[in-house]
């Protein structure tokens, strides 16, 4: 008996778990506000009265990683502070977003200098990209309703898509045939067999 | 400038007097002294007694590829780094450049840290971005760049990119985060 046959009373919506979590997690974006230079002025802006971004459910921007899951990433990020950005980012408990805001957060912007790093996302995994220097709020807003169209599209209730390497396709040439870590195992000869046949297996398969 | 300050012919001539007489010049109102490294501190302290007691800044100059002499003063000519006190009396508003001419390797110039309080942090900015060392100096190590940072970035052959040390930093992938 498929859904679609059940006849459902007018309060009662059948949906996929995953997008229940999805649009839960969306319309509750609560930012870290990474800011470091004049994005963050128009980062503030776009938290006041009147281009207000509580009303897309950023209701508190809390500096502690430990409650945010959007890190706001605005304002050219110099060498020094880039180790800060990293253990920001990993004090953030999934599942997490980052918005590069601006042009120097992005790529660095007009600052091609010994100190500037060239774009955060060398170092850090970044969702969305605002361009502007600084963006105005309507360009600010506009990125966090697309990061909130791809939340919806792509997130899992478990995150799933978070953990990329699993998605990526082993190359044949780069799988390690798991050594005996242990010397015991190593004078295993069951366990010499297998990984000899399995060894044969796939340079035969190449 | 909407505001001239009071002339420091006195003041050079007070110096005279003590040192002998030094290369000065004088720029749009601005008069600039050229000391040698050994009689800086000297001199410095004297000015000090004299009246100036705002350093305003430490800074520095590098000649590496000039053409023409630094300030267009042959007597300068030849060294590479040179070093500008920029000093200013609260008391009677005038104001006095003091140049100091040091050159490759191990520029050293005595610190006037125990004149100024407020050199500290400007003599270590100047260690960090061009590698003068300030003989004297209470807590000589960087300011602006990071601690483990090696080459000194404001001289003439640093390149503006710098040579990688920006990018250097291990990356966080989505999978590991």
């Amino acid at each position: 008996m498929a859904v679609s046959d059940l006849q459902l009373p007018e309060n009662v919506v059948v949906s996929r778990l995953d997008a229940l979590a999805n649009w839960c997690r969306k319309n509750s974006l609560w930012p870290m506000p990474f800011a470091t230079a004049c994005c963050g002025i128009e980062l503030m802006a776009t938290g006041a009265a009147k281009h207000d971004l509580a009303r897309f459910g950023a209701e508190v921007f809390r500096f502690s990683p430990r409650q945010c899951d959007l890190m706001i990433v605005a304002g050219r990020v110099v060498m020094k502070m880039l180790p800060v950005l990293q253990r920001i980012w990993l004090q953030m408990h999934e599942p997490k977003w980052c918005i590069s805001m601006g042009a120097c957060a992005s790529t660095g912007g007009v600052f091609d200098t010994y100190a500037v790093v060239q774009g955060i996302d060398r170092f850090i995994p970044v969702d969305m990209y605002v361009p502007g220097c600084p963006p105005r709020p309507e360009q600010l807003i506009q990125a966090i309703i697309d990061l909130q169209d791809k939340i919806q599209r792509e997130g899992t209730i478990t995150g799933r898509e978070f953990d990329t390497a699993g998605r990526q396709a082993r190359k044949r040439a780069l799988v390690e045939i798991a050594a005996p870590l242990s010397s015991d195992a190593a004078r295993n000869p069951v366990l010499q067999r297998q990984l000899t046949a399995r060894a044969e297996s796939l340079t035969g398969r190449s | 400038m909407p505001f001239t300050p009071p002339s420091v012919d006195d003041v050079i001539a007070a110096v005279a007097d003590r040192f002998g007489p030094l290369e000065t010049s004088v720029f749009r109102g601005q008069t600039r002294l050229v000391v040698p490294v050994e009689q800086s501190f000297e001199l410095l302290e004297f000015l000090k007694a004299r009246g100036f007691d705002l350093l305003v800044d430490v800074s520095c100059v590098d000649y590496l590829e000039y053409r023409d002499a630094p300030m267009q003063m042959p007597a300068c000519a030849g060294r590479r780094y040179g070093l500008v006190y920029l000093l200013a009396s609260t008391t009677t508003n005038q104001r006095l450049t003091a140049r100091v001419f040091v050159d490759d390797p191990e520029p050293t110039v005595p610190s006037v840290v125990s004149l100024w309080e407020g050199a500290n942090w400007l003599e270590r900015e100047v260690w960090d971005l061009f590698g003068i060392r300030f003989a004297g100096h209470p807590d000589l190590r960087r300011l602006v760049m990071p601690e483990e940072f090696t080459a000194h970035p404001l001289r003439k052959d640093y390149p503006l990119q710098g040579r990688g040390e920006r990018h250097n930093f291990p990356v966080i992938t989505r999978h590991e985060s």
